[in-house]
């Protein structure tokens, strides 16, 4: 029961982390709930269907499908977070004044939304199906019986939720001017942190060249596996030993996200007049 | 039954395709009743190889290693196969983490 809620902690505390950050980056924004909440269900029914396949999915593309099925999710999460910054940038300012004047409800519709749920439903994606098959693994194993191994599930992901839960409710204690501004710079790290998991995954196909394995090892010093090692790795990408291909995913991300920020998110005149 | 033997086998096989592009040799592990055999399997350091990992048991495996940096699913009665390498000479611990008590092993790099 013990080795299920760890496992199961381990894998929803990532997807948590995610969802506490898009709903605080969200916040005030009408109909963020059913987005989210949308993209969490989807991720959950996608999870179901990715683990039912797993065996197609492990023999795809020369025995490397899952590698790929992995790296593509976590660009595309990529790609949409830097659209919701770049976004944010440019209406951030306006959404903070019409959050006051215009109130809530006639914000909806042309907000990135559904980029955040996508986000939210990839997370879920990606941790969900592997609860899945491994509760499933475990349920036809037949050891330490079904009812210990949902106990042992259930468990976990309270106690994920709960970490994700602090995390929103930290969040929620930054002043609403700065909020916007905090949730960009996680968002950032966030996903300069997948485009680097994302290049692990195509240097495991044998796609990309790793260009130098363990480039530094501070595995001694900080775990992925302990809790802040975990915590560290999903919010800033932290890897104890990252290949040289991982640093330079991360690092382009980062330069490509905040520069296109710079570039497209200020609009001059508009702002000049607000 | 996993022995030298088959593994030369297998090099004379690899060999005979030599109209395949990798000259990468093939490394296997089986999964029988969530251990893996061998439990410590040799490979060679400094270069690129193939590590096949066969799951005999009726539920799914995730082969897990940090050290090696891989985590990939094994479906029930399945193989996969993982592009490795090249590796720094030493050891090199893996589990089944969907049943990490019995399913442990090593490779060893040389
Ligand atoms: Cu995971």
């Amino acid at each position: 029961m013990l080795a299920t809620a760890i496992i199961v902690f381990r894998e929803v505390i990532e997807a948590a982390l995610v969802i506490s950050i898009v709903m605080a980056a969200s916040r005030g924004v009408a109909r963020r709930g059913l987005w989210v909440w949308g993209g969490v269900g989807l991720g959950l029914v996608g999870s179901c269907v990715v683990a039912a396949f797993a065996d197609r999915l492990a023999e795809a593309a020369a025995g490397v499908g899952q590698e790929l099925f992995n790296a593509a999710i976590l660009f595309t999460a990529v790609g949409m977070l830097g659209w919701h910054n770049v976004w944010m940038r440019r209406h951030g300012r306006e959404l903070a004044m019409e959050m006051k004047q215009v109130g809530q409800a006639v914000l909806s519709g042309t907000r990135p939304l559904y980029a955040l749920g996508l986000v939210v439903g990839l997370a879920v994606l990606r941790e969900g199906s592997e609860v899945v098959l491994f509760l499933y693994g475990i349920a036809t194993g037949g050891e330490g019986g079904t009812g210990a191994m949902l106990l042992g599930g259930a468990v976990g992901l309270g106690l994920g939720a709960a970490v994700g839960l602090a995390m929103y409710f930290g969040l929620l204690r930054v002043p609403t001017r700065h909020l916007f501004a905090v949730t960009s710079g996680l968002i950032l790290f966030l996903a300069a942190g997948l485009a680097s998991q994302g290049a692990a995954c195509l240097v495991d196909a044998d796609w990309l060249p790793p260009l130098g394995r363990a480039v530094w090892n501070t595995s001694d010093l900080l775990s992925e596996d302990s809790l802040a090692g975990q915590v560290l790795h999903t919010l800033v990408g932290y890897v104890s030993r990252p290949d040289g291909v991982q640093i330079v995913f991360y690092l382009a991300t980062l330069v490509i996200i905040a520069s296109l920020m710079r570039r497209f998110g200020d609009k001059p005149g508009r702002s000049a007049s607000s | 039954m996993r022995h030298p033997a088959p593994r030369l086998a297998l090099s004379a096989a690899a060999l005979v395709f030599a109209c395949a592009a990798t000259a990468a040799e093939d490394y296997v592990l089986t999964i029988k009743d969530h251990q893996f055999t061998p439990a410590e399997l040799e490979v060679p350091a400094g270069q690129k190889f193939k590590l096949t990992v066969k799951n005999e048991d009726a539920s799914p495996e995730e082969f897990e290693s940090k050290t090696l940096k891989k985590e990939k699913i094994v479906p029930a009665k399945k193989q996969i196969v993982m592009p490795m390498g090249p590796l720094e000479p030493g050891s090199y611990d893996f589990v089944g983490e969907f049943h990490e008590a019995t399913a442990k092993g090593r490779l060893i790099a040389k």
